[in-house]
């Protein structure tokens, strides 16, 4: 648990950081809350050169709505976005999936951006993010770019993020009227992280027929995946549960599923139709519990 | 006792006020200038010969002092010791680095020691060692097969030792009995987890030719001794000092490589040395504990009365042995009756060797494996015969009367009184009531298991185990105690102060107890086997009374009466018929510095000390019950109610007993629902991290509801038992039970430890509930 020798940096500004970062290319990594970079470090399973250190860049942890779209900064933990009631408001969704998270400790430190550069394939809040649908920006050598995040997650450990970039902000729909939401996961017992997660956003129209919905699963296949297929069966429909069972039957459908020592592929599957069921099921009753 | 105002109280352990604020000192606190730091070059193979070692690199890299391989070393270290008087015990030589051939993943190889621990840890990368790889054995069963890879070439059949015991007519009970009821059983291997990790500092002072070594260590006097062998060292040099200690578990039960490694580096460098050990290395290269695979076999009438037990168990000791290892799995053999009254036992134990860490002692150390072995198959004879589980334990209890009671396994049970410790858990779990409420939620398919557990266990190590006590009253009349015990965790500073405190009548703040250090305490033996207070706590007391008595005679003298005279009390000696007249201990301990004209037979000091070695074990008892709640579809475990009535006999302090009786229901929990040592076929060890091996944490429990029942033992004057393990014991079996038994409408009768989600799942898809409500 000891890494090897790295440079340390702490830029103050967003300009500085990436200064720092055109510079040692590859070499570099950013360190956020250091939640999932520095495990991999003191196990030499990553061996930066420099660790760019933007936790005091100002401005990037604000959360905020403006107009209908909520935005995160990157930096910002998983206890503020618990904690927020901005969120608690406009995308409940959020703070649920930040519970879920570790325990006080790491959600005290890890940060939401920090978790989605490391795309670890069982990390909860990709399932969230995917499930609200959004945008993510990255600031680079050579400017700003935008991103959808469906595009965003390539592999195990992969994302779509370059070398030169920081990603800054995740930009979310707010949730609007008649909908509903929920993040349930079986959690790996020792780690804590998802066997399977599962990330539900709907809304319902005026007769209480499914008018919108997203999924998102995580911890299933080698990257987290928004379930197009399930999401298709059920827009239109009064969600009863024998077309809830039924739809969620396909999620894993398509999907290579993880295994290892905690679970083998077809109990996964399974838990990944279980989960999606269940989400289904409780997002919609918090959607009836939020009329107005 | 006749004074009791603070034994038997709820007093506050003294240790947490500084543990709790970061004030503790653990090894790695302490500091001594000019310190270099080790780091040990590991195998990454499970079983491999060493074709050649370079370390030319590491040697020449900056900051690097010294660099030693195994050759270099096995003339100058003597060998990891083990202790058992098994004629049969086959006893590999073990290096504290491996010489020639690696034998288990996380084997030492080498060591560097450098400035600073980030240069010693860069500095193992640039050794090069060429492995060849040999053939692996990693399943206990396997490796006794014929054709397995051998282990050690002295030994073809990788048998380490075998043990076989048989009492009374066995054959004849098989061949009378009603039904034949068997289980084949797994007991996986766990890791102890201690929060803190080993640890070790070596320093030699050439002056005064004293070896000192800190270590994270349950037995500092014992390490002190083998320590002096393996170094070849006077011993009256080497002195051993267990500074705050982060949980042992057992597994600091034990003489480690690393630390006779790391005396010899202080003494070979004359420079402080230090390693604190790596949680993955505390993985690898930390005992485990367990490991034994089962296969037992009743004898019963049709009312569920035993007849006869045989058992035949592999134990899966690793690679060597450490300390205690052949000791471990006998004791399971030996608890076997649990608390039943079995009139013919059979046992016939080998243990093999594996390409694996040893296994040792591990909290409960055998008596885990025994209870669950008889514990489960109670509940397979219930279930064969269609009878209660209660009820079978019942039937087989013997009486209160009875005690002491002999075993068919040669062991005599002190005191016990069963049948009270389980009525009291059955009325406080209302079981009834829930055996109603699993019944009405079956029919709604939801699924609730109750497990009932009654256990015996073996403590406070007798004949040929002692402990050592020291009590002295300081002439300003505070009180040190010293203590050849080494607590590390379970709270004797504060227990043993009250045993003191009121022996003598003085405040508890006056009483400092002193443990822990060769060089302080005199001798001593240390803390494992849930002996602690049991054993230590009565040489404590019995010099405490010592010191009462020679607090007479002082007194006494100075006041010119005959002892006899005197009456004590509140920690005053008073004369008879004038109570105005007499002296406090405090007051003795001043005067007796100089008294004048004190008789030959009198020291002018108020100190005595004592030994304490029981005459027989004690025999801890207790029932718990465990009540979850199974999802079918996902296989996942709810515990939803935990009830412990535990009988440890005298308690000194009911705090520290609940303290010890919580974790240990929690470690037993986490062997029945989450924990296991797993290797691949190649030896690699994959559950090596705590992201990988669960433990488990205070959100996975209920809140336990602990009770007791007090019966004490006559074979200490305090009448005492121990509990340090009995949550461990009593729990892993209740859990398993409670879960099967939720899952008895799919058919369920056993599943091997631990009950993973998946493992439940697994079988409620290959048997789809049988009928609701149905068989119980």
């Amino acid at each position: 648990m000891i890494p090897m020798n790295f440079d340390y940096v702490m830029p103050k500004s967003l300009v500085d950081a990436l200064r720092a970062l055109g510079d040692r290319g590859e070499n570099a990594k950013i360190l956020a809350g250091g939640h999932s970079l520095l495990p991999l470090i003191k196990l030499r399973l990553a061996n930066p050169t420099l660790l760019i250190d933007v936790s005091k860049i100002a401005g990037l942890n604000r959360v905020k709505q403006q107009g209908d779209k909520i935005v995160i900064g990157a930096l910002a933990t998983h206890y503020q976005i618990e904690s927020s009631e901005l969120l608690k408001k406009s995308c409940p969704l959020l703070g649920q999936t930040a519970r879920a998270i570790g325990d006080v400790q790491v959600r005290n430190r890890g940060t939401i951006g920090g978790s989605l550069v490391h795309g670890d394939p069982a990390a909860d809040w990709p399932a969230a993010i995917l499930a609200l649908g959004g945008q993510l920006k990255f600031s680079g050598t050579k400017g700003e770019r935008w991103l959808d995040v469906e595009k965003f997650f390539l592999g195990p450990m992969t994302t779509a993020i370059e070398a030169n970039e920081i990603l800054t902000e995740i930009h979310l729909p707010a949730t609007p009227r008649r909908s509903g939401c929920a993040y349930l996961k079986m959690a790996q017992q020792a780690s804590g992280f998802a066997i399977v997660g599962v990330a539900v956003s709907l809304r319902l129209d005026a007769k209480g027929r499914c008018e919108d919905i997203g999924i998102g699963v995580t911890g299933l296949g080698d990257k987290p995946f928004r379930a197009h297929r399930v999401e298709e069966r059920l827009r239109g429909n009064r969600l009863t549960a024998k077309m809830i069972e039924a739809s969620a039957a396909l999620v894993s459908d398509g999907i290579d599923p993880l295994e290892d020592l905690h679970a083998a592929a077809d109990y996964r599957a399974h838990l990944a139709r279980v989960f999606t069921g269940r989400a289904i099921q409780a997002a919609l009753k918090n959607a009836a519990s939020r009329r107005r | 006792m006749p004074v009791s105002k603070l034994v038997g109280a709820k007093v506050k352990r003294r240790e947490d006020p500084s543990l709790m604020r970061g004030l503790g000192e653990y090894v790695d606190d302490v500091k001594l200038a000019d310190t270099l730091h080790a780091a040990i070059l590991r195998s990454p193979h499970a079983h491999a010969r060493i074709e050649s070692i370079d370390v030319r690199a590491a040697r020449q890299f900056a900051g690097v002092v010294a660099v030693f391989t195994g050759a270099e070393l096995k003339d100058q270290i003597g060998t990891i010791p083990t202790t058992a008087d098994n004629p049969t015990l086959r006893i590999p030589k073990h290096f504290v680095l491996a010489v020639e051939k690696v034998c288990y993943v996380g084997e030492g190889v080498a060591v560097v020691v450098a400035e600073d621990r980030y240069t010693a840890r860069d500095a193992l990368d640039l050794i090069q060692v060429e492995y060849e790889p040999l053939p692996v054995v990693i399943d206990a069963e396997k490796a006794l097969t014929a054709g397995s890879p051998v282990i050690h070439p002295e030994w073809p059949d990788n048998l380490a030792f075998s043990w076989q015991q048989e009492q009374g007519d066995v054959a004849g009970a098989f061949k009378r009995a009603d039904k034949i009821v068997k289980q084949r059983l797994v007991h996986q291997r766990m890791a102890p987890i201690a929060i803190e990790t080993r640890g070790v500092l070596a320093s030699y002072s050439a002056a005064a030719k004293e070896l000192t070594v800190w270590s994270s260590t349950q037995i500092p006097h014992l390490l002190k001794t083998h320590l002096a062998q393996m170094l070849k060292f006077p011993e009256q040099q080497v002195r051993v000092v267990a500074p705050d200690v982060g949980g042992g578990f057992g597994s600091k039960l034990n003489v480690y490589a690393e630390e006779a490694l790391l005396g010899y580096l202080a003494v070979k460098l004359n420079r402080p040395v230090k390693w604190i050990e790596e949680r993955r290395e505390n993985f690898q290269a930390t005992i485990h504990g367990r490991g034994q695979i089962g296969e037992v076999e009743a004898a019963v009438k049709k009312d569920g009365t035993l007849l006869a037990l045989r058992y035949k168990v592999i134990a899966d000791i690793g690679a060597y042995h450490q300390l205690f290892t052949p000791a471990i799995p006998p004791f399971t053999g030996l608890m076997l009756s649990g608390c039943y009254r079995i009139p013919a036992i059979a046992i016939e134990l080998r243990a093999a060797f594996t390409n694996k860490m040893s296994t040792d002692a591990y909290r409960g150390a055998g008596r885990p494996e025994a209870t669950y072995v008889i514990e489960r198959l109670m509940d397979r004879v219930a279930g064969e015969l269609k009878l209660d589980p209660v009820k079978v334990r019942q039937k087989n209890f013997p009486k209160p009367a009875e005690f002491p009671f002999k075993t068919a396994t040669g062991l005599v049970y002190d005191s016990g009184n069963y049948q009270l410790a389980l009525t009291k858990a059955l009325k406080l779990a209302n079981y009834e009531k829930l055996r109603r409420e699993q019944k009405r939620l079956r029919g709604r398919n939801r699924y609730l298991g109750i497990g009932v557990s009654t256990y015996v266990e073996i403590c406070a190590m007798g004949p040929g185990f002692w402990e050592y006590g020291k009590v002295e009253v300081e002439p300003s009349g505070t009180v040190n105690v010293y203590s050849g015990a080494s607590p590390h965790g379970q709270g004797q500073k504060t227990s043993f102060a009250q045993i003191v405190a009121d022996q003598l009548g003085v405040e508890l703040d006056d009483v400092m107890v002193i443990h822990g250090d060769t060089k302080l305490v005199a001798k001593g033996m240390g803390t494992f086997g849930s002996r602690g207070t049991a054993v230590g706590g009565i040489a404590v007391y019995q010099a405490a009374q010592k010191v009462q008595e020679k607090a007479r005679e002082l007194a006494a003298h100075i006041l010119e009466v005959d002892a006899d005279d005197l009456v004590f009390s509140d920690g005053k000696f008073s004369v008879k018929g004038v109570p105005r007249k007499g002296l406090t201990i405090k007051q003795i301990a001043q005067q007796a510095r100089a008294a004048k004209n004190l008789p030959a037979t009198l020291s002018p000091d108020l100190a005595a000390d004592s030994t304490f070695e029981p005459s027989n074990f004690t025999f801890p008892f207790g029932t718990h019950i465990c009540v979850v709640e199974i999802d079918p579809q996902t296989g996942t475990v709810e515990t939803k109610q935990y009830i412990a009535v535990d009988d440890c006999g005298k308690v000194i302090n009911p705090l520290l007993v609940d303290g010890q009786v919580q974790g240990g229901i929690v470690q037993g929990l986490g062997q029945a629902l989450y924990e296991e040592v797993v290797y691949d076929d190649n030896g690699q060890l994959i559950t090596g991290s705590l992201m990988d091996y669960a433990v488990p944490r205070a959100a996975d429990l209920p809140r336990l509801r602990l009770a007791h029942t007090e019966t004490p033992t006559p074979v200490n004057p305090l009448g005492i038992k121990g509990i340090g393990e009995a949550g461990t014991i009593g729990s892993t079996p209740a859990v398993v039970s409670a879960v099967i038994d939720a899952l008895a409408p799919f058919g369920v009768e056993h599943i091997d430890m631990p009950l993973t989600p998946q493992k439940i799942w697994r079988l409620c898809q290959a048997k789809k509930a049988v009928s609701a409500g149905g068989r119980r």
